[in-house]
Protein backbone atom coordinates (compact mmCIF):
# COMPACT_ATOMS: atom_id res chain seq x y z
CA UNK A 1 0.00 0.00 0.00
CA UNK A 2 1.53 3.57 -0.81
CA UNK A 3 0.92 6.83 -0.15
CA UNK A 4 -1.60 7.50 -2.49
CA UNK A 5 -3.59 4.92 -1.82
CA UNK A 6 -3.31 5.46 2.26
CA UNK A 7 -4.75 9.25 1.41
CA UNK A 8 -7.34 7.75 -0.82
CA UNK A 9 -9.00 5.77 1.76
CA UNK A 10 -8.42 8.43 4.66
CA UNK A 11 -10.51 10.63 2.01
CA UNK A 12 -12.88 8.33 1.16
CA UNK A 13 -13.74 7.79 4.78
CA UNK A 14 -14.10 11.29 5.31
CA UNK A 15 -16.37 11.31 2.14
CA UNK A 16 -18.77 8.95 3.96
CA UNK A 17 -18.92 9.33 7.01
CA UNK A 18 -20.00 13.85 6.49
CA UNK A 19 -22.10 12.20 3.39
CA UNK A 20 -23.94 9.91 6.13
CA UNK A 21 -23.89 12.84 8.36
CA UNK A 22 -25.44 15.39 5.80
CA UNK A 23 -28.92 13.16 5.79
CA UNK A 24 -28.54 12.70 9.70
CA UNK A 25 -27.58 15.85 11.47
CA UNK A 26 -30.60 17.56 13.21
CA UNK A 27 -29.63 20.73 12.22
CA UNK A 28 -30.00 22.08 8.30
CA UNK A 29 -27.30 24.71 8.45
CA UNK A 30 -24.80 21.68 9.84
CA UNK A 31 -26.24 19.50 6.99
CA UNK A 32 -25.20 22.28 4.38
CA UNK A 33 -21.54 22.79 5.93
CA UNK A 34 -21.13 18.84 5.89
CA UNK A 35 -22.12 18.53 2.56
CA UNK A 36 -19.35 21.13 2.23
CA UNK A 37 -17.04 18.65 3.93
CA UNK A 38 -18.46 15.79 1.29
CA UNK A 39 -17.66 18.25 -1.80
CA UNK A 40 -14.29 19.34 -0.41
CA UNK A 41 -13.36 15.35 -0.25
CA UNK A 42 -14.54 14.74 -3.97
CA UNK A 43 -12.34 17.74 -5.11
CA UNK A 44 -9.54 16.17 -3.33
CA UNK A 45 -10.34 12.60 -5.25
CA UNK A 46 -9.93 14.99 -8.10
CA UNK A 47 -6.77 16.22 -7.20
CA UNK A 48 -5.36 12.86 -6.98
CA UNK A 49 -6.40 11.79 -10.19
CA UNK A 50 -4.04 14.73 -11.80
CA UNK A 51 -7.39 16.27 -12.71
CA UNK A 52 -6.20 19.07 -11.16
CA UNK A 53 -8.78 21.74 -13.39
CA UNK A 54 -11.81 19.77 -12.30
CA UNK A 55 -10.51 19.82 -8.47
CA UNK A 56 -10.26 23.64 -8.66
CA UNK A 57 -13.91 23.61 -10.59
CA UNK A 58 -15.63 21.63 -8.23
CA UNK A 59 -14.48 23.98 -5.14
CA UNK A 60 -15.42 26.96 -7.01
CA UNK A 61 -18.78 25.82 -8.38
CA UNK A 62 -20.29 23.96 -5.96
CA UNK A 63 -18.78 24.99 -2.69
CA UNK A 64 -18.81 28.45 -3.84
CA UNK A 65 -21.98 28.66 -5.54
CA UNK A 66 -23.91 25.84 -5.02
CA UNK A 67 -23.20 25.18 -1.21
CA UNK A 68 -23.34 28.80 -0.18
CA UNK A 69 -27.08 28.92 -2.56
CA UNK A 70 -28.14 26.15 -0.22
CA UNK A 71 -27.26 28.30 2.82
CA UNK A 72 -28.53 30.90 2.06
CA UNK A 73 -31.73 29.36 0.79
CA UNK A 74 -32.23 27.79 4.31
CA UNK A 75 -31.28 31.28 6.01
CA UNK A 76 -34.02 32.61 4.34
CA UNK A 77 -36.53 30.33 4.23
CA UNK A 78 -36.65 29.13 7.88
CA UNK A 79 -37.28 31.24 10.68
CA UNK A 80 -36.07 29.11 13.28
CA UNK A 81 -32.25 27.65 12.32
CA UNK A 82 -32.18 25.85 15.43
CA UNK A 83 -34.22 22.85 14.09
CA UNK A 84 -36.06 20.35 16.69
CA UNK A 85 -38.27 18.60 14.06
CA UNK A 86 -37.80 14.51 13.83
CA UNK A 87 -34.25 13.71 13.00
CA UNK A 88 -34.64 11.69 9.82
CA UNK A 89 -37.58 12.51 6.56
CA UNK A 90 -40.23 9.56 7.24
CA UNK A 91 -39.46 8.40 4.19
CA UNK A 92 -35.92 8.04 4.60
CA UNK A 93 -36.28 4.25 3.97
CA UNK A 94 -36.99 4.55 0.15
CA UNK A 95 -33.91 6.55 -0.17
CA UNK A 96 -31.88 4.37 1.34
CA UNK A 97 -33.46 1.39 -0.59
CA UNK A 98 -32.69 3.81 -3.97
CA UNK A 99 -29.26 4.60 -2.63
CA UNK A 100 -28.32 0.67 -2.38
CA UNK A 101 -29.80 -0.43 -5.43
CA UNK A 102 -27.73 2.73 -6.95
CA UNK A 103 -24.77 1.45 -5.18
CA UNK A 104 -25.27 -2.34 -5.84
CA UNK A 105 -26.33 -1.70 -9.79
CA UNK A 106 -22.64 0.68 -9.78
CA UNK A 107 -20.80 -2.84 -8.12
CA UNK A 108 -22.59 -5.01 -10.00
CA UNK A 109 -21.84 -2.87 -13.16
CA UNK A 110 -17.79 -1.85 -12.43
CA UNK A 111 -16.65 -6.18 -11.50
CA UNK A 112 -15.27 -6.72 -15.02
CA UNK A 113 -13.57 -3.19 -15.55
CA UNK A 114 -10.12 -3.07 -14.90
CA UNK A 115 -9.67 0.69 -13.80
CA UNK A 116 -10.60 -0.61 -9.93
CA UNK A 117 -7.24 -1.98 -9.16
CA UNK A 118 -5.04 0.57 -11.20
CA UNK A 119 -3.90 3.80 -9.35
CA UNK A 120 -3.68 7.22 -11.45
CA UNK A 121 -1.51 7.17 -14.60
CA UNK A 122 1.62 9.77 -14.24
CA UNK A 123 1.20 12.59 -16.86
CA UNK A 124 4.34 13.02 -18.65
CA UNK A 125 5.83 16.74 -17.56
CA UNK A 126 5.07 19.13 -20.35
CA UNK A 127 1.99 18.07 -20.76
CA UNK A 128 -1.04 20.59 -20.89
CA UNK A 129 -4.11 18.71 -19.09
CA UNK A 130 -6.16 21.95 -19.33
CA UNK A 131 -5.33 22.60 -22.90
CA UNK A 132 -6.51 19.10 -24.08
CA UNK A 133 -9.40 19.59 -21.43
CA UNK A 134 -10.18 22.39 -23.95
CA UNK A 135 -9.72 20.98 -27.10
CA UNK A 136 -11.85 17.81 -26.23
CA UNK A 137 -14.76 19.73 -25.32
CA UNK A 138 -15.06 21.54 -28.84
CA UNK A 139 -13.44 18.74 -30.70
CA UNK A 140 -16.25 17.38 -33.07
CA UNK A 141 -15.10 14.04 -33.09
CA UNK A 142 -14.78 14.03 -29.01
CA UNK A 143 -17.62 15.65 -26.92
CA UNK A 144 -18.62 19.12 -28.71
CA UNK A 145 -22.07 17.55 -28.34
CA UNK A 146 -22.89 17.03 -24.85
CA UNK A 147 -21.08 20.35 -24.42
CA UNK A 148 -23.71 21.80 -26.32
CA UNK A 149 -26.19 20.47 -25.14
CA UNK A 150 -25.41 21.36 -21.54
CA UNK A 151 -24.81 24.94 -22.79
CA UNK A 152 -28.14 25.22 -24.41
CA UNK A 153 -29.88 23.54 -20.99
CA UNK A 154 -27.71 26.34 -19.11
CA UNK A 155 -29.12 29.19 -21.05
CA UNK A 156 -32.36 27.56 -21.45
CA UNK A 157 -32.15 27.37 -17.27
CA UNK A 158 -31.22 31.17 -17.59
CA UNK A 159 -33.67 32.64 -19.27
CA UNK A 160 -36.38 30.88 -17.80
CA UNK A 161 -34.79 32.56 -13.88
CA UNK A 162 -34.90 35.82 -15.93
CA UNK A 163 -38.66 35.05 -16.98
CA UNK A 164 -40.04 34.04 -14.18
CA UNK A 165 -38.53 36.87 -11.63
CA UNK A 166 -39.45 39.37 -14.36
CA UNK A 167 -41.77 41.75 -13.31
CA UNK A 168 -43.59 44.24 -16.21
CA UNK A 169 -43.45 47.78 -14.89
CA UNK B 1 24.04 25.53 -9.26
CA UNK B 2 24.64 28.51 -6.75
CA UNK B 3 22.95 29.35 -3.46
CA UNK B 4 22.23 33.02 -5.58
CA UNK B 5 20.78 31.69 -8.57
CA UNK B 6 18.13 28.95 -7.10
CA UNK B 7 18.19 29.36 -2.84
CA UNK B 8 15.17 26.99 -2.28
CA UNK B 9 15.93 24.53 -4.63
CA UNK B 10 19.48 23.96 -3.35
CA UNK B 11 17.94 23.98 0.02
CA UNK B 12 15.93 21.08 -0.87
CA UNK B 13 18.37 19.28 -2.60
CA UNK B 14 20.78 19.49 0.68
CA UNK B 15 17.90 18.20 2.77
CA UNK B 16 17.20 15.31 1.17
CA UNK B 17 20.73 14.91 0.77
CA UNK B 18 20.78 14.98 4.51
CA UNK B 19 17.75 12.22 5.24
CA UNK B 20 19.19 10.61 2.45
CA UNK B 21 22.16 9.84 4.70
CA UNK B 22 19.79 9.29 7.89
CA UNK B 23 18.34 6.09 5.83
CA UNK B 24 15.08 7.91 5.09
CA UNK B 25 12.96 6.45 2.59
CA UNK B 26 12.46 8.67 0.01
CA UNK B 27 8.42 9.13 -0.03
CA UNK B 28 9.41 10.84 3.69
CA UNK B 29 11.73 12.70 2.78
CA UNK B 30 9.68 14.21 -0.22
CA UNK B 31 6.64 14.52 2.48
CA UNK B 32 9.21 16.39 5.04
CA UNK B 33 10.86 18.77 2.78
CA UNK B 34 7.71 19.84 1.30
CA UNK B 35 5.97 20.51 4.71
CA UNK B 36 8.90 22.48 5.54
CA UNK B 37 8.59 24.66 2.75
CA UNK B 38 4.95 25.18 3.52
CA UNK B 39 5.79 26.03 7.32
CA UNK B 40 8.45 27.94 6.13
CA UNK B 41 6.01 30.00 2.96
CA UNK B 42 3.75 30.40 5.84
CA UNK B 43 5.69 31.79 8.70
CA UNK B 44 7.29 34.13 6.10
CA UNK B 45 4.18 35.49 5.78
CA UNK B 46 3.08 35.64 8.71
CA UNK B 47 6.04 38.09 9.39
CA UNK B 48 5.10 40.14 6.27
CA UNK B 49 1.59 40.22 7.88
CA UNK B 50 2.53 41.80 11.20
CA UNK B 51 4.33 44.46 9.12
CA UNK B 52 1.82 45.20 7.20
CA UNK B 53 -0.61 46.01 10.73
CA UNK B 54 2.55 48.61 11.36
CA UNK B 55 2.37 50.25 7.08
CA UNK B 56 -1.41 49.86 7.81
CA UNK B 57 -1.66 52.06 10.74
CA UNK B 58 1.22 54.62 9.53
CA UNK B 59 -0.20 55.13 5.85
CA UNK B 60 -3.75 55.77 7.43
CA UNK B 61 -2.36 58.23 9.44
CA UNK B 62 -0.95 59.83 6.94
CA UNK B 63 -4.17 60.04 5.11
CA UNK B 64 -5.64 62.10 7.83
CA UNK B 65 -3.01 64.16 8.75
CA UNK B 66 -1.81 62.22 11.62
CA UNK B 67 1.25 60.71 13.29
CA UNK B 68 0.74 57.36 13.41
CA UNK B 69 2.18 55.02 16.15
CA UNK B 70 5.61 57.00 16.49
CA UNK B 71 6.32 55.54 20.14
CA UNK B 72 7.85 52.33 20.30
CA UNK B 73 10.97 51.87 18.56
CA UNK B 74 11.94 53.56 15.74
CA UNK B 75 8.92 54.90 13.34
CA UNK B 76 6.84 52.91 16.06
CA UNK B 77 8.30 49.63 14.24
CA UNK B 78 7.73 47.45 17.47
CA UNK B 79 3.48 49.00 17.89
CA UNK B 80 2.38 45.64 16.20
CA UNK B 81 4.11 43.56 18.53
CA UNK B 82 2.22 45.56 21.53
CA UNK B 83 -0.85 44.88 19.59
CA UNK B 84 -0.42 41.13 19.54
CA UNK B 85 0.40 41.10 23.10
CA UNK B 86 -2.71 43.03 24.11
CA UNK B 87 -5.08 40.63 21.86
CA UNK B 88 -3.01 37.83 23.03
CA UNK B 89 -4.13 38.38 26.94
CA UNK B 90 -7.73 39.71 26.06
CA UNK B 91 -10.82 38.04 27.24
CA UNK B 92 -11.54 34.71 25.02
CA UNK B 93 -15.32 35.13 24.79
CA UNK B 94 -18.24 32.84 23.10
CA UNK B 95 -21.11 34.38 22.92
CA UNK B 96 -24.29 32.45 24.78
CA UNK B 97 -25.89 30.48 21.83
CA UNK B 98 -23.53 30.34 19.26
CA UNK B 99 -22.64 27.60 17.74
CA UNK B 100 -19.26 26.46 19.21
CA UNK B 101 -17.44 24.36 16.82
CA UNK B 102 -18.22 26.48 13.89
CA UNK B 103 -17.51 30.05 15.59
CA UNK B 104 -13.95 28.84 16.04
CA UNK B 105 -13.52 27.42 13.18
CA UNK B 106 -14.38 30.36 11.00
CA UNK B 107 -11.29 32.93 11.81
CA UNK B 108 -9.09 29.81 10.91
CA UNK B 109 -10.66 29.20 7.54
CA UNK B 110 -10.51 33.12 7.07
CA UNK B 111 -6.76 33.41 7.42
CA UNK B 112 -6.19 30.08 5.64
CA UNK B 113 -8.81 31.25 2.76
CA UNK B 114 -5.67 33.70 2.09
CA UNK B 115 -2.36 31.75 3.22
CA UNK B 116 -3.74 29.31 0.42
CA UNK B 117 -3.24 32.12 -2.54
CA UNK B 118 0.36 32.13 -1.22
CA UNK B 119 1.06 28.47 -2.49
CA UNK B 120 0.16 29.57 -6.15
CA UNK B 121 2.46 33.49 -5.80
CA UNK B 122 5.55 32.93 -7.90
CA UNK B 123 7.97 35.08 -5.86
CA UNK B 124 11.01 34.59 -8.28
CA UNK B 125 11.11 32.43 -11.64
CA UNK B 126 12.51 29.90 -9.38
CA UNK B 127 11.16 30.25 -6.19
CA UNK B 128 7.10 29.15 -6.09
CA UNK B 129 4.92 26.69 -4.07
CA UNK B 130 3.45 25.22 -6.69
CA UNK B 131 3.29 26.44 -10.57
CA UNK B 132 -1.04 25.14 -11.02
CA UNK B 133 -1.86 25.31 -14.92
CA UNK B 134 -5.31 26.57 -13.36
CA UNK B 135 -3.84 29.22 -11.31
CA UNK B 136 -6.87 31.90 -12.37
CA UNK B 137 -8.80 29.76 -11.07
CA UNK B 138 -7.48 28.61 -7.66
CA UNK B 139 -7.81 32.64 -6.84
CA UNK B 140 -11.51 32.12 -6.97
CA UNK B 141 -11.41 28.78 -5.35
CA UNK B 142 -10.16 29.85 -2.28
CA UNK B 143 -12.08 33.23 -2.63
CA UNK B 144 -15.11 30.84 -2.01
CA UNK B 145 -13.48 29.04 1.02
CA UNK B 146 -12.97 32.98 2.44
CA UNK B 147 -16.81 33.36 1.81
CA UNK B 148 -17.69 30.32 3.67
CA UNK B 149 -15.76 31.81 6.88
CA UNK B 150 -17.63 34.82 6.76
CA UNK B 151 -21.08 33.11 6.49
CA UNK B 152 -19.54 30.33 9.55
CA UNK B 153 -18.86 33.39 11.38
CA UNK B 154 -21.79 35.47 11.07
CA UNK B 155 -24.37 32.32 11.43
CA UNK B 156 -22.21 30.94 14.67
CA UNK B 157 -21.86 33.92 16.61
CA UNK B 158 -26.08 34.15 17.33
CA UNK B 159 -26.03 38.06 16.26
CA UNK B 160 -28.16 39.81 14.36
CA UNK B 161 -25.65 41.89 13.53
CA UNK B 162 -23.47 39.75 12.46
CA UNK B 163 -26.03 37.35 10.32
CA UNK B 164 -26.81 40.84 8.27
CA UNK B 165 -22.89 41.33 7.52
CA UNK B 166 -21.96 37.91 6.46
CA UNK B 167 -25.42 38.24 4.28
CA UNK B 168 -24.10 41.31 2.96
CA UNK B 169 -20.52 40.13 2.25
CA UNK B 170 -21.86 37.29 0.41
CA UNK B 171 -23.77 39.30 -1.98
CA UNK B 172 -20.82 41.42 -2.62
CA UNK B 173 -18.66 38.56 -3.57
CA UNK B 174 -21.33 36.56 -5.42
CA UNK B 175 -21.75 39.55 -7.52
CA UNK B 176 -18.15 40.64 -7.89
CA UNK B 177 -17.14 37.13 -8.89
CA UNK B 178 -18.05 37.75 -12.27
CA UNK B 179 -16.61 40.54 -13.23
CA UNK B 180 -13.41 39.21 -11.40
CA UNK B 181 -13.40 36.19 -13.34
CA UNK B 182 -13.67 37.85 -16.72
CA UNK B 183 -11.37 40.17 -15.99
CA UNK B 184 -8.58 37.56 -15.30
CA UNK B 185 -9.41 35.86 -18.38
CA UNK B 186 -7.73 38.57 -20.21
CA UNK B 187 -4.14 37.77 -19.47
CA UNK B 188 -4.88 34.27 -19.76
CA UNK B 189 -6.21 34.84 -23.09
CA UNK B 190 -2.75 37.25 -23.66
CA UNK B 191 -0.81 34.55 -22.53
CA UNK B 192 -2.24 31.56 -23.70
CA UNK B 193 -2.09 30.20 -19.96
CA UNK B 194 -3.59 30.16 -16.08
CA UNK B 195 -0.80 29.56 -14.59
CA UNK B 196 0.96 32.42 -13.32
CA UNK B 197 4.35 31.70 -13.82
CA UNK B 198 3.69 31.35 -17.86
CA UNK B 199 1.64 34.60 -17.67
CA UNK B 200 4.69 36.41 -16.08
CA UNK B 201 6.84 35.19 -18.63
CA UNK B 202 4.52 36.67 -21.45
CA UNK B 203 4.50 40.13 -20.00
CA UNK B 204 7.41 41.07 -22.40
CA UNK B 205 4.58 44.17 -22.21
CA UNK B 206 2.99 44.79 -19.01
CA UNK B 207 -0.66 43.94 -19.29
CA UNK B 208 -1.69 47.04 -18.00
CA UNK B 209 -0.59 48.41 -21.15
CA UNK B 210 -2.58 45.86 -23.40
CA UNK B 211 -5.54 45.49 -21.07
CA UNK B 212 -5.98 48.74 -18.82
CA UNK B 213 -9.40 48.61 -18.59
CA UNK B 214 -9.04 45.22 -17.19
CA UNK B 215 -6.75 46.02 -14.17
CA UNK B 216 -8.79 48.57 -13.46
CA UNK B 217 -11.57 46.43 -13.45
CA UNK B 218 -10.13 43.72 -11.24
CA UNK B 219 -8.55 45.77 -8.93
CA UNK B 220 -12.45 46.99 -8.55
CA UNK B 221 -13.42 43.77 -7.96
CA UNK B 222 -10.56 43.03 -5.19
CA UNK B 223 -11.73 45.94 -3.34
CA UNK B 224 -15.30 44.45 -3.21
CA UNK B 225 -13.96 41.06 -2.40
CA UNK B 226 -12.16 42.15 0.33
CA UNK B 227 -14.90 43.89 1.67
CA UNK B 228 -13.25 47.30 2.16
CA UNK B 229 -14.32 50.85 1.80
CA UNK B 230 -15.84 51.79 -0.21
CA UNK B 231 -17.40 48.13 -0.23
CA UNK B 232 -17.02 47.56 3.35
CA UNK B 233 -20.71 47.03 3.70
CA UNK B 234 -20.12 43.98 5.96
CA UNK B 235 -18.19 45.46 8.59
CA UNK B 236 -20.45 49.10 8.04
CA UNK B 237 -19.71 50.37 11.79
CA UNK B 238 -22.26 52.87 11.52
CA UNK B 239 -24.68 50.51 10.50
CA UNK B 240 -24.03 47.18 12.25
CA UNK B 241 -21.49 47.55 14.72
CA UNK B 242 -19.24 45.74 13.38
CA UNK B 243 -20.52 43.24 11.16
CA UNK B 244 -19.80 39.57 10.76
CA UNK B 245 -16.85 39.51 13.43
CA UNK B 246 -18.68 41.81 15.79
CA UNK B 247 -18.86 38.65 18.75
CA UNK B 248 -15.16 37.92 18.17
CA UNK B 249 -12.99 39.16 20.87
CA UNK B 250 -8.64 39.00 21.41
CA UNK B 251 -7.17 36.58 19.12
CA UNK B 252 -10.04 35.38 16.90
CA UNK B 253 -10.77 39.14 15.82
CA UNK B 254 -6.95 39.27 15.28
CA UNK B 255 -6.83 36.16 12.91
CA UNK B 256 -9.52 38.05 11.32
CA UNK B 257 -8.24 41.26 11.04
CA UNK B 258 -4.48 39.62 10.01
CA UNK B 259 -6.66 37.75 7.31
CA UNK B 260 -8.49 41.16 5.79
CA UNK B 261 -4.34 42.80 5.71
CA UNK B 262 -2.85 39.78 4.27
CA UNK B 263 -5.68 39.22 1.80
CA UNK B 264 -5.02 43.25 0.84
CA UNK B 265 -1.28 42.64 0.09
CA UNK B 266 -1.89 39.58 -1.49
CA UNK B 267 -4.60 40.80 -4.22
CA UNK B 268 -1.47 44.06 -4.36
CA UNK B 269 0.53 41.07 -5.03
CA UNK B 270 -2.20 39.51 -8.06
CA UNK B 271 -2.75 42.08 -9.69
CA UNK B 272 1.46 43.08 -9.92
CA UNK B 273 1.43 39.26 -11.48
CA UNK B 274 -1.12 39.45 -13.90
CA UNK B 275 -0.93 43.13 -15.10
CA UNK B 276 2.13 44.49 -13.90
CA UNK B 277 4.48 41.87 -15.15
CA UNK B 278 4.70 40.26 -11.19
CA UNK B 279 8.67 39.90 -11.00
CA UNK B 280 9.99 41.54 -14.09
CA UNK B 281 11.22 45.21 -13.99
CA UNK B 282 13.35 45.68 -16.90
CA UNK B 283 15.41 42.69 -16.87
CA UNK B 284 16.33 43.19 -13.21
CA UNK B 285 15.28 40.43 -12.01
CA UNK B 286 17.98 38.26 -13.85
CA UNK B 287 20.30 39.02 -11.10
CA UNK B 288 18.84 36.54 -8.69
CA UNK B 289 16.14 35.01 -7.62
CA UNK B 290 15.94 37.08 -4.34
CA UNK B 291 15.94 40.52 -6.07
CA UNK B 292 12.97 39.01 -8.40
CA UNK B 293 11.19 38.34 -5.09
CA UNK B 294 11.72 41.77 -3.44
CA UNK B 295 10.52 43.21 -7.01
CA UNK B 296 7.30 41.26 -6.18
CA UNK B 297 6.94 41.89 -2.99
CA UNK B 298 7.81 46.33 -3.69
CA UNK B 299 4.72 45.56 -6.49
CA UNK B 300 3.03 44.03 -4.32
CA UNK B 301 3.15 46.69 -1.67
CA UNK B 302 2.04 49.45 -4.65
CA UNK B 303 -1.46 47.38 -5.23
CA UNK B 304 -2.20 47.34 -1.21
CA UNK B 305 -0.62 51.09 -0.90
CA UNK B 306 -3.51 51.54 -3.50
CA UNK B 307 -6.02 49.58 -2.20
CA UNK B 308 -5.40 52.23 1.21
CA UNK B 309 -5.25 55.02 -0.80
CA UNK B 310 -8.84 53.99 -2.47
CA UNK B 311 -10.18 53.18 1.49
CA UNK B 312 -9.30 56.27 3.52
CA UNK B 313 -10.29 58.47 0.87
CA UNK B 314 -13.86 57.19 -1.06
CA UNK B 315 -16.67 57.23 1.22
CA UNK B 316 -18.99 53.42 1.77
CA UNK B 317 -21.36 52.85 -1.02
CA UNK B 318 -25.42 51.86 -0.62
CA UNK B 319 -25.77 48.04 -1.42
CA UNK B 320 -27.94 48.32 -4.10
CA UNK B 321 -25.85 51.20 -5.86
CA UNK B 322 -22.95 48.44 -5.22
CA UNK B 323 -24.72 45.45 -6.41
CA UNK B 324 -25.72 47.54 -9.21
CA UNK B 325 -22.33 48.83 -10.36
CA UNK B 326 -21.66 45.23 -10.46
CA UNK B 327 -24.36 43.56 -12.47
CA UNK B 328 -25.52 46.85 -14.15
CA UNK B 329 -21.89 48.34 -15.30
CA UNK B 330 -18.87 46.35 -14.40
CA UNK B 331 -20.19 42.94 -15.76
CA UNK B 332 -21.01 43.82 -19.12
CA UNK B 333 -17.58 45.86 -19.88
CA UNK B 334 -15.62 43.25 -18.54
CA UNK B 335 -17.59 40.61 -21.04
CA UNK B 336 -17.32 42.80 -23.78
CA UNK B 337 -13.71 43.75 -23.20
CA UNK B 338 -13.07 40.09 -23.01
CA UNK B 339 -14.66 39.20 -26.61
CA UNK B 340 -13.25 42.44 -27.81
CA UNK B 341 -10.10 41.21 -26.31
CA UNK B 342 -9.86 37.58 -27.46
CA UNK B 343 -10.83 39.27 -31.37
CA UNK B 344 -8.31 41.65 -31.80
CA UNK B 345 -5.45 39.47 -29.85
CA UNK B 346 -6.28 36.54 -32.51
CA UNK B 347 -6.28 39.22 -35.66
CA UNK B 348 -2.77 40.56 -34.43
CA UNK B 349 -1.28 37.17 -32.73
CA UNK B 350 1.91 37.78 -35.99
CA UNK B 351 2.02 41.15 -35.77
CA UNK B 352 4.86 43.12 -34.46
CA UNK B 353 4.58 43.87 -30.62
CA UNK B 354 4.42 47.74 -31.10
CA UNK B 355 1.43 47.23 -33.71
CA UNK B 356 0.09 44.38 -30.66
CA UNK B 357 0.22 46.94 -27.95
CA UNK B 358 -1.05 49.88 -30.17
CA UNK B 359 -3.88 47.56 -31.42
CA UNK B 360 -4.90 46.29 -27.92
CA UNK B 361 -4.37 49.54 -26.58
CA UNK B 362 -7.01 51.10 -29.49
CA UNK B 363 -9.73 47.71 -28.37
CA UNK B 364 -9.69 48.51 -24.86
CA UNK B 365 -10.39 52.57 -25.91
CA UNK B 366 -12.92 51.84 -28.36
CA UNK B 367 -14.88 49.02 -26.79
CA UNK B 368 -15.03 50.48 -23.91
CA UNK B 369 -16.41 53.65 -25.28
CA UNK B 370 -19.15 51.93 -26.76
CA UNK B 371 -19.98 49.81 -23.87
CA UNK B 372 -20.15 53.08 -21.79
CA UNK B 373 -22.38 54.59 -24.47
CA UNK B 374 -24.54 51.94 -24.76
CA UNK B 375 -25.55 51.18 -21.02
CA UNK B 376 -25.66 55.04 -20.66
CA UNK B 377 -28.57 55.31 -23.07
CA UNK B 378 -30.12 52.44 -21.82
CA UNK B 379 -29.86 53.68 -18.34
CA UNK B 380 -31.19 57.28 -19.21
CA UNK B 381 -33.88 55.50 -21.19
CA UNK B 382 -34.87 53.20 -17.63
CA UNK B 383 -34.50 56.76 -15.57
CA UNK B 384 -36.78 58.33 -17.97
CA UNK B 385 -39.36 55.14 -17.53
CA UNK B 386 -39.41 55.29 -14.27
CA UNK B 387 -39.45 58.86 -13.47
CA UNK B 388 -40.51 60.78 -16.43
CA UNK B 389 -40.82 63.71 -14.16
CA UNK B 390 -36.97 63.71 -13.09
CA UNK B 391 -35.40 64.97 -16.29
CA UNK B 392 -38.16 68.24 -16.97
CA UNK B 393 -36.90 69.39 -12.69
CA UNK B 394 -33.89 71.56 -13.79
CA UNK B 395 -30.82 71.36 -11.94
CA UNK B 396 -29.83 72.77 -9.16
CA UNK B 397 -33.50 72.31 -7.32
Amino acid sequence: MNGTQLVFLGVGAVILISALLVVTTRNLIHAALWLIVTLFGVAILYALLNAGFLAVVQVVIYIGAIAILFIFAVMLTRKELRDRGPQLNPAWWLSAIVAALTFGGLVWMLQGWSGLTRSAGEIPPGFDAVGALGNALIAPNAFVLPFEVASVLLLAALIGAVYVAFTRK
Amino acid sequence: MNLWADPVNLAARWMAGLLDGWGTPAWLSTLLIQLVGVVLLVSVMMVVDILLVWVERKVVARFQDRLGPNRLGPFGIIQPFADIIKLLIKEDITPHGADRVIYNLAPILSLMSVLLLWAIVPLAPVIFGVDLNVGALYIIATGAIGTLAIIMAGWASNNKYALIGAFRQVAVLVSFEVPMIATMLIPTILAGSMGMNAIIQAQDVWYVVLAPLAAIIFMIAAIAELGRSPFDLNEAESEIVAGFHIEYTGMKFGLFYAGELLHAFTFGGFWAILFFGGYRLFGLEQLGPLVAAVILLGKALFGYWIIMWVRYTMMRVRIDRMLAFSWKFLTPLAFALLLATALVNTLLRDASALIHAGGMLLTNVVAGAIVVQILRRFGNRERARIRPSARSVPAGQ
